[in-house]
């Protein structure tokens, strides 16, 4: 995707972090609590619904989002997205790709 | 229901039928508060048809005129993904049977997550009906140093924009007024754009017109989740959380219970004192009185556990239980908001099944709904409280444990994982169309709730159970002490009979022996003796169909008792009048193992029923449920019974 490697070049320090655009996003589901991530795309997960949900939920390209915290058994997470706390689990968390943001 | 004129009434006036408007946003927006703030408390509810969704639609004044309001579900998008949410999209479009399109639209949109709806009033906008924002949570906006001029927000989006803060009732007024011209409110000069692409700068360039500032984070809330949603504290503030909840079933609401048990004794004895006619003080006194006060008895306690209810769910937590339940629910298909319908069932199912409503899938809601008759609610209590009673000697202890204890709370932990048992089925067999959906769930700040508004949550759950008390348990009451004193036996019939008519306890005992009652209680032997209920067991079951509590009532006027409301006595000594075990004793072991079950599993509530009824708009979904509950506890119960027989030996 090419917004993919648009958004890599605004994070200077991540470009060296892969050859292609896949090798640079992470899913938003592996970041620890405390990391952030700008979304870069919202993938399926075998139905459009999901990846259209997770936009209107506000996980649109070019949102920095934050893993505030996990469940006690690791799922779901909470993850706050554009002013507001919202918990996904991790299945549907793995559908947003993004590239790390140091704060 | 009237018909509207879309929008072809002459401007600022409304010439044919009152206006509707649809409320629609997000559904942690405060769309209920506001909905609440224009109605009053005299929502009509009903269903949309085809779908399991609540329809809820007010009657608003407006100066002298009304409007009707129609609260939509909520949801996040106009996009629909399920079948439910299609239903807001379709009301919006005019496109349902029987609901005329609204003549205008509310959207409502929370100020502190404005980032995130205003591509969804972009949606709404494209609608192109007449439209009014209504911001809520401005109060709080502010508080946490975020700002936003509505006015100039009203400008940038070209509709008009009101603030109200709808727990706290500010600003309704303003927004009746506007409601009242609503043929005269501006529509935007220039569309936004909903592509996906462009709607994000353009809700960042109206919120920048808009002096918008995002509230700084709730600072108390991330402090308290820290604690409260911490893999360690989290789960033992849980825990001790649902301690509380059964610590208020079973020891808070009983001083309470005490009070009103004493006022209706009181009346029983005024009655008995003052009404001189046998059948009328009978009908007042054991019917009524003693019928309605057994079940009335638990009114504080149900009022306890509404309140705490209302209480956690209007700070927060119950998103956050949710939240720390949602991996557990998950093992049997389920989502954590599941968990709070259930834990609400524990009180009633009937505020149980209503709390379905916050589940977003079909699917999981009839699992729910399904489910949620098992878990063990307070109307089982009484009949368990008398039958462990008769069960077990209230001397003996397992350890430091009561065994009477110990067998209340199998019997709670039998109802809650048959309830979670049953949801996995229903989820599994159930109509698998519509597809999984995404889970996703707002934690919203905490927040203090206003008394009002946990009153009226509270009040909303138990004026159900009221009703049920003055209803449906009322008339069972009346019916039942007609069936047991009916037919009539002269002096001379019961000389006959060999009865001694100046003994009133031998009368009264060959009077309920030759009732009608009684005949229907042996009617309903075949299907019960291998149960090992007599007659009079039948008719206590027959008649705490309607509701469970009468049970204990029931059994009270059967055995002729000198004390209604406390039967045990003679109970215990209750042996079978004819039949192939006659002399023996009734309440044996088996036969109180067999009962305590069968009341673990039937779905012997009509007011359930009739929630069920009214929550999935058809009559298919509480005839599955009464034919699957009614025939797994008979079967559970002739289990029980032939496992206790197999251990005593």
């Amino acid at each position: 995707m090419n917004s993919g490697d648009r958004h890599v070049d605004t994070e200077p320090g991540r470009t060296a972090a892969g050859p292609g655009p896949d090798g640079a996003h992470r899913a938003l589901a592996d970041l620890p609590p405390g990391a952030r991530g700008r979304v870069v795309t919202v993938t399926d997960d075998g139905s459009s619904r999901t990846a259209r949900r997770l936009r209107d939920l506000g996980f649109t390209p070019g949102t920095v989002v934050e893993v505030v915290r996990r469940a006690p058994l690791r799922d779901p997470v909470v993850f706050r997205v554009k002013d507001y706390d919202l918990c996904l689990r991790r299945a549907q968390a793995a559908c947003v790709r993004v590239v790390e943001v140091r704060p | 229901m009237t018909t509207s004129c879309h929008g072809v009434a002459g401007e600022g006036e409304v010439t044919a039928g009152q206006p509707r408007f649809a409320l629609v946003g997000s559904p942690n927006a405060g769309k209920t508060s506001v909905f609440n703030g224009l109605t009053g408390l005299n929502a009509k509810t009903g269903n949309y048809p085809g779908v399991t969704v609540a329809r809820f639609v007010g009657v608003c004044r407006t100066g002298g005129d009304s409007c009707l309001i129609e609260d939509l579900p909520g949801t996040y998008s106009l996009e629909p993904i399920s079948p439910d949410e299609r239903i807001t999209v379709d009301v919006l479009d005019g496109r349902v049977a029987g609901v005329a399109r609204p003549d205008a639209l509310l959207v409502v949109a929370d100020a502190t997550t404005l980032r995130r709806s205003l591509p969804f009033v972009a949606q709404v906008l494209a609608r192109s009906l007449p439209t009014c924002l209504v911001v809520t949570f401005t109060d709080e906006l502010a508080r946490r140093q975020g700002t936003l001029d509505v006015d100039a927000l009203g400008e940038a989006l070209g509709v008009p924009v009101l603030a109200v803060v709808g727990h706290r009732g500010r600003g309704v007024a303003r927004l009746r007024d506007r409601l009242a011209e609503w043929g005269s409110w501006p529509t935007p000069v220039l569309a936004p754009p909903t592509d996906p692409d462009e709607v994000d700068a353009w809700a960042e360039s109206v919120l920048e017109f808009a002096g918008y500032r995002a509230p700084e984070r709730h600072r108390i809330t991330q402090r308290v989740d820290a604690v409260l949603l911490h893999p360690l504290w989290g789960t033992l503030v849980f825990f001790a959380v649902m301690m509380l909840f059964f610590q208020t079933v079973f020891t808070l609401a009983a001083p309470l219970q005490g009070a009103v048990e004493t006022v209706f004794g009181r009346l029983s004895e005024l009655v008995s004192a003052h009404v001189g006619n046998r059948w009328l003080s009978g009908l007042l006194g054991d019917a009524l009185v003693g019928g309605v006060g057994a079940v009335l008895v638990f009114v504080p306690q149900i009022m306890l556990l509404f309140l705490l209810l209302a209480l956690l769910e209007g700070v927060g937590y119950m998103s956050r239980a949710a939240f720390l339940m949602d991996r557990v629910m998950a093992r049997v298909g389920l989502e954590g908001r599941a968990f709070v319908a259930l834990l609400s069932s524990f009180a009633c199912a009937i505020p149980g099944i209503m709390a379905t409503r916050t589940l977003p899938s079909a699917r999981d809601r009839l699992a729910t709904m399904m489910a949620a008759p098992l878990i063990t609610c307070s109307a089982r209590l009484p009949v368990y409280v008398l039958l462990i009673g008769l069960l077990v000697d209230p001397s003996y202890h397992v350890g430091p444990f009561g065994a009477q204890g110990l067998v209340m709370f199998g019997l709670y932990v039998l109802g809650a994982v048959s309830a979670m048992l049953a949801a996995w089925a229903f989820k599994k067999l159930g109509d698998h169309r519509g597809g999984l959906l995404p889970f996703h769930m707002e934690l919203p700040p905490y927040r203090l709730p206003s008394p009002r508004s946990v009153l009226v949550m509270m009040w909303s759950s138990a004026r159900a159970f009221l009703r049920k008390c003055t209803t449906v348990i009322a008339a069972t009451s009346v019916l039942l002490w007609l069936l047991l004193n009916l037919p009539l036996h002269s002096a001379a019939e019961l000389r006959a009979a060999g009865v001694d008519t100046t003994d009133r306890t031998a009368v009264s005992a060959y009077e309920v022996d030759h009732s009608y009652a009684a005949g229907l209680g042996r009617l309903a032997a075949p299907v019960f003796s291998p149960l090992g209920f007599d007659w009079r067991v039948n008719v206590g079951v027959l008649s705490a169909q309607s509701a469970r509590e009468t049970f204990v009532a029931t059994l009270g006027q059967v055995s002729a008792a000198q004390d209604p409301e406390n039967p045990a006595r003679a109970l215990r000594t209750m042996t079978y009048p004819d039949g192939p075990h006659a002399g023996e004793r009734v309440f044996t072991a088996p036969t109180i193992a067999a009962l305590l079950v069968y009341f673990a599993y039937a779905l012997q509530c009509m007011a359930t029923v009739a929630v069920l009824r009214r929550e999935t708009g058809t009559w298919k979904w509480p005839a599955i449920a009464f034919t699957y509950l009614t025939g797994l506890a008979w079967v559970m119960a002739y289990l029980a019974r032939t496992l206790t027989v197999w251990l005593g030996g």
